[in-house]
Parts: C-alpha cells; structure tokens; sequence
C-alpha cells in the first residue's frame, strides 16, 4: 500500500546513541547495526554525549503532496525529502489535488510517480466522493485494489449524512479506513477565525468550535449504528475530543489525530493577522489546547498530523482574509512539539514519540516502525541539544508557509532511515 | 509606551526607529490621543482665518487608496491633505489595475515607488493596511479594514463627544445596531475604554458578536440611561445572503430603530454615516436639533489633518511639548 522509490539499502551502525522505542519496551544505550537495510544486531554501548536519541522513525497520516496540479507548490520527490528531514519514514496523502483522487486511473499515475520518486513510503488516500463534491461515491472496490491506503474528501465534510451512510456501508467491503474531515458548512461558512474573544475584536466572521464538534457526533453516531471504524482528523475543539472519547468508551472503533499548531498556538496568535497562523480548523481556544493535548496523553487521540499543507508565497501574501487555508509542518513538526511540549513536562517524550510514529501506524493498519532485530531499518536519529532557527537553513518543501518562521526550536532529525534506505543525513552527521 | 506606534513584528535588526503609522485604535495611547485631539482643535482655529491653507506639509505627497466606496473619509482625507499643502494623489479600486486583478501588495510597491509620504488606505478585508506597512517605506493611516478597524472615525468622534458635552471621562454611549459588521464599534470600544466613557452595545443577538469585552444587551430599554446614541449603519453589502440576522428590515426597524418616541429630550444622536434613513435612524431624529452628525464630518477634517500632521512630523502643534510625541 506503500511506495517508495527504489534505492540503494543502507548498512551501517549507530552507536553511542540513547535508543527508545516505547512500543517494544527499548530504551538503553545501544549500538544498532543495520545490514542491507534490515536491523541485525542490538548491542550495549556506552553513550557518546547527551541529547543523541534513536526513535522509530514517524509516520504522518496527513499530508497534501499538492501533486497533480499544484507541483509548484509541492511536489511527491520535495514533499517526501521534506518528510524525511523531519524525521519520517512513511507519510499519507490527502486526495484533494485538482484533478481529485478519485479514479482508478489518477491514482495508479500518483503511485507510478512515487515508485520513481519517494525518498521516504508514501501511501494515497482516495476520495470518498467523485470530485469530492459529496454526491456520487467514487468506485472504492477499484481504488483499493488499485492501492489507495484509505478514504478522506478531506479539506470538505461529506456534508450529507445520507451520502456518509453509503460510504461507511460501501467501505467496509474494501476494509479501508474512511478518514473525515468534520465541519458543519452552514454554521462555519465565511468563517476565517476561530468564533470568540478574538475574532470578536479584530472583526473576522468566525468559525464556531461547534461547526466542528456537531459534525464529529453525527459522524460518530453513523458510525456507530452501522458498526463501522471511522478516523476523525484533525480536531481542533474541546468538545469534539470529548465526543471522541465517549465513542471509544462505548466501544466504536474510533480514531482521532491532532496537529502541532493545534497542540502548540491558540486564536490568539491571529492577532499577528499573520496569514501563516491561518488554517482549517482554525486555532480554538486555550481551554481546546489543554484538551487536545490532554487527549493526546491519554491516548484518546493516537495520532500527531502535521496536516502539512504548502501554499505559494504570492498566495499567502495577501490579506488574511483572502489567503488559503494551510499551514506546512512536516520539517518542524518534531521540533515544535519537544521544545513546546516535552521541553516544559507537559508530554513524556515516550508518548510523544509513540503518537509521532507507532499511533498512526495502527489506526491506517500499516507495519509498525519498531527497532527489534529483523525489522526493517526505519529509524530516525534526532539530536535533542540542537538549537535552530526555523527559516534560517532553505526548506526541503517547495513552500515556506510555517507558523513557525523565525523562532527558535530545540531537537532535530539528523538521520532517517526509511524502508532500510538512507533518506535523510544532515550535513556533518557522522554516524 | 506613546506615540503612535505599529509594525509589531518588525524583526529586523535595531536600525531607524519604525515609522509612524495609525493602523489601529489599540496601538494608541491615552497621551496620543491627548495629543491628537491637542493638536485637531489648534487647526480648527486656523481653518476660522480667511486663508485656510497651511504651509505645514508642503511639498510631501499624500496617496489615497480607496478600494470601497466612501464619500466622507476620502474627501475628508483628501481635503485634509490639501489645506496642508501637501500635494494628494486619489485612486480608487474601480478604472485602476486592481480591475485587472493586480494583488494589494504588487499596488503598493508601484505606489511606493513614487515615495509617497503618506498612503492612506481603506480596503474591505483585515489587516491591508498591515501589508502596505509592510511592502512600503511610507507611513500608513488606516481609513478603515473591512470588519476590523476604523481609528480615525474614533478619533473624530472622541473629538465631536468632547467639543459637545467639555470632557470624555464618565459619559455613558449606548451603541446600537449592526455592531458584528462594523468597524466602527469595533474602533469606538477601544478608544472609549481609552478615555474612560462607559459604553452599551445594544443589538438583534445574531449581529452582537460573541465575547466582545463590553456590557451588550438586545433590549432597546438599555438606550435610556444613555449621554449619546451611537447608531450604526445596517451593512447589508455585509452580510451573506441568506445568513438572516433580523427577519427583515422592517422588524429591525420596529424593535431596534432609533426613533423620537425612543429618546430622552436632549439624549444627543451620532451615526457614523451613510444613513439608511427609515431603516436604522428615524429622518427626524438624523434632522432633530440633537442630532451631532454634521459636527462629525465638521470634525473629520480638523482630526484627519492633526493625524496626518502627527504621523508625519510625531509632534504637536503648539499645544504639548514635544516630549509629549516621543517614543518611550
């Protein structure tokens, strides 16, 4: 279901490194040696300095390649060396590129392009609906055989219930996943900014929590009464987490993932009128924050998104109100997260690192990054007493619309193994 | 912490103190509005003389970027500049390039190549004013940004309450109407708060926005205790079809319009204009002896004079010290 280009498998050991893979119960000093792209030995070392960290390396179930028909903005071959600079092994993309994802033919030239391309495993999802218009289903029979990873009209609700009913009935013969993207057009249209204190005072229409959260429990009620699993991406909204939770409690197999900028920033940084703080959901409130990440530690939601979603700079540099939705996150994710979270004891860097990788492995169904003798090499090497400046060294994406531009963030990949291959090495690692 | 002060996140390194912008009511202090209310009045004395033109800002070049429509704050603006000898330069969104889909920030550096002193903008959406601050090496007044800010329509109004009633601090104005779609609430809550006048927003619920800071209420009762009658204009070219805000105008009108029967005599009226007469204003109210709509564009002039005076020069004229203007 996975993709990647073919390349030269990598051998090679890593020594003096903490290695820390929560899953398997790892977390010593260990010497790893890799032969042929496949983990064969785990030896005891002694450290060679503090803040190196060997990490299954991550997988993203949310990312927009923006290709076919935005490659200015990204491409398969930039996005993927972008994914792997941020330390991942595997990513998923997000069908909403002009044309849609949403036959047998477009996909099967997406994965034609990845084989050739894809400095790290990249998997597709497919529409829901043709042209994710929300009218006509796509033919998901096809498009699974074909090799779409899952279903998602993300950047747009299946607005009808009726429509979402047939799709969690037809999906189910494809043992797919169908990933949603909740909101509720009627109460969000227009809606630029999060609706409260501060959209109040600056004048934008806002974009209630609840446009979210209603949708997530109709979603979730379909679901349940037609005993189908479903995944809820990014939420954004204290009461979506909560619908969430009761959904999980009761039984229904639900999956939820979180964003950094969700778990990182609030509407208050709208106040910059900075078009980079602009996405969609938009940044909520504190009391949202404290619950997404709440639910991100207890393991109600499973999953980091980086929702990476590149834009032109002339697209971006606009008034707020007239610039795209979407922020990129794949370089920084890591970064943001430890320095904004682990950092300060608000997340064990064990959980972070499961959610990063682990998490959204298990919710797509796919092989589980794990540092064991005999697993395939992907593994990530971050060094976590670097200090960098975001912006400062260029992009591996084609865009630079981060939230993150200019500030200082602490940890960073130096090495990514993906799929045994080398797909990453910062300029003087050493390994 | 004075002087009109902006461009926040200007992170290039310490070089030429940033320019002087009024882009906002927030980025004013209690002094600058002192200062400019200060320095307003001094140029309604000289616009008393026979001559009314000043020397003051002559040979600086003032731009007037408008892409809405405006009767009031262009030729406010463009008067202002000209009874300041400095030499003004119009241009409206519709017969320019913007007809031709050129992007606000391509505009401003065409504009900015010709060394403007002043680009005064207005434009419907959040934060242009931001942008041509940004791209251009002129200071920027903001003459109003869609839904968010209209600072000199506060400032001549805060100059209108005091030239009507001697002082700010302890006056009561109750707001009333369409307060989710306009700019000029969103303005007038913070320069009122500034200068201590208490204020009520009144209003049908779905167009008083949530969390707004302020005492709101949708019982028209709540204009009784009121100094002054703030009405705001119903911005149907605002609203999206279909969204129903009121039920109808006509119901609007019935609950919400400010009629005689609704006033307290000597209760004064002010409304920021264009008047939808019969809809938000009763005719006999906007024409009534306590109406202060005049005195409002009459003040228009003298502030937007003092504001450009100001963000040019960072000093009064003649009535503080200079020390006054600096930045802290």
């Amino acid at each position: 279901m996975l993709w990647q280009r073919d390349a030269d498998k990598a051998s090679l050991v890593i020594r003096g490194a903490r290695v820390l893979d929560p899953t398997e119960g790892v977390d010593a000093v260990l010497d790893v040696t890799v032969e042929d792209g496949v983990i064969t030995a785990l030896e005891p070392g002694t450290a060679d300095r503090d803040g190196l960290l060997l990490a299954p390396a991550f997988v993203d179930p949310h990312v927009h390649l923006r290709t076919p028909g935005r490659e200015d903005e990204e491409t398969i071959a930039s996005g993927t060396q972008a994914a792997a600079a941020g330390g991942y092994c595997a990513i998923l993309a997000m069908p909403n590129t002009d044309p849609v994802v949403d036959s047998a033919a477009t996909l099967g030239a997406l994965l034609e392009t990845a084989r050739r391309e894809a400095e790290i495993a990249v998997g597709f999802l497919a529409a829901i609906t043709k042209g994710q218009r929300g009218e006509e289903l796509t033919e998901m029979g096809e498009l699974a055989d074909t090799g779409a990873v899952a279903f998602s009209d993300d950047g747009m609700p299946v607005a009808s219930a009726g429509m979402l009913r047939r799709a969690l009935q037809y999906a189910s013969i494809t043992e797919r996943l169908l990933a949603l993207h909740c909101e509720e057009p009627t109460l969000s249209k227009g809606g630029h900014v999060h609706e409260g204190a501060v959209a109040a005072e600056l004048g934008f229409t806002g974009y209630p929590s609840v446009a979210e959260s209603l949708d997530v429990e109709r979603n979730l009620a379909l679901a349940a009464y037609e005993g189908q699993p479903l995944h809820v991406q990014h939420l954004s909204a204290a009461e979506s987490v909560a619908a969430l939770r009761r959904a999980r409690d009761a039984g229904l197999r639900a999956s939820g993932e979180v964003t950094p900028h969700h778990l990182v920033l609030t509407d208050e940084a709208v106040r910059s009128l900075d078009p980079n703080v602009k996405m969609n959901p938009p940044l909520r409130a504190e009391s949202d924050r404290l619950a997404l990440l709440e639910a991100l530690r207890d393991g109600t939601i499973e999953a980091v998104a980086t929702d990476h979603a590149p834009h032109a700079a002339h697209e971006k540099d606009v008034p707020f109100e007239e610039a795209p939705f979407g922020v990129t996150g794949l370089e920084t994710a890591f970064a943001a997260l430890y320095t904004h979270l682990v950092l300060p004891g608000l997340l064990p860097l064990e959980t972070l690192l499961e959610r990063l990788s682990a998490g959204p492995a298990r919710i797509f169904g796919l092989e589980r990054p794990r540092i064991a003798v005999g697993a395939p090499a992907n593994l990530v090497l971050l060094d976590l007493a670097e200090e960098w400046r975001v912006g400062d060294e260029p992009f591996r994406s084609r865009s630079r619309n981060s939230w993150l531009l200019g500030e200082t963030l602490i940890g960073t990949a130096t090495l990514t193994l993906a799929g045994g291959a080398l797909a990453f090495e910062r300029a003087g690692v050493a390994a | 912490m004075t002087s009109i002060r902006l461009v926040k996140d200007d992170l290039r390194p310490p070089g030429p103190p940033p320019k002087r912008h009024l882009l906002s009511v927030e980025d004013l202090s209690r002094d600058d509005v002192e200062r400019l209310l200060g320095t307003a009045k001094s140029f309604e004395s000289s616009l008393e003389r026979h001559v009314k033109k000043l020397p003051t800002l002559k040979g600086l070049l003032v731009v007037n970027l408008f892409y809405e429509s405006s009767t009031r704050t262009s030729s406010s603006f463009e008067l202002a500049a000209k009874r300041l000898s400095a030499d003004t330069l119009n241009i409206k969104s519709s017969g320019s390039s913007v007809d031709k889909g050129e992007s606000l920030k391509d505009t401003a550096l065409t504009l900015g190549a010709y060394d403007p002193d002043v680009i005064v903008i207005r434009h419907p959406q959040i934060g242009a004013p931001q942008l041509v601050a940004r791209v251009t090496d002129a200071h920027v007044v903001n003459a109003g940004d869609g839904k968010h800010q209209h600072p000199t329509q506060a400032l001549l109004d805060l100059y209108t309450l005091r030239e009507e009633f001697g002082r700010l601090e302890g006056l009561h104005v109750a707001i009333v109407g369409d307060v989710l779609h306009s700019r000029v609430a969103r303005s007038l809550l913070q320069a009122f708060r500034l200068v201590g006048i208490h204020t009520t927003l009144v209003g049908p619920p779905a167009l008083l926005p949530r969390d707004l800071p302020a005492e709101t209420t949708s019982d028209i009762e709540a204009i009784r205790d009121a100094d002054v009658v703030y009405v705001l204009r119903m911005q149907q070219e605002r609203m999206q079809a279909g969204a129903n805000y009121v039920p109808s105008l006509r119901e609007y009108t019935a609950r919400w319009g400010i009629t005689p029967e609704r006033l307290r005599p000597g209760q004064k009226v002010m409304h920021p204009g264009p008047m939808n007469r019969g809809v938000e204003i009763d005719p006999r109210v906007a024409d009534g002896g306590d109406s202060l709509v005049t005195t409002e564009v009459r003040s228009g002039l003298v502030v937007r004079m003092a504001v450009l005076y100001d963000v040019l020069t960072g000093g009064p004229v003649g009535v503080r010290a200079l020390a006054a203007a600096e930045v802290a």
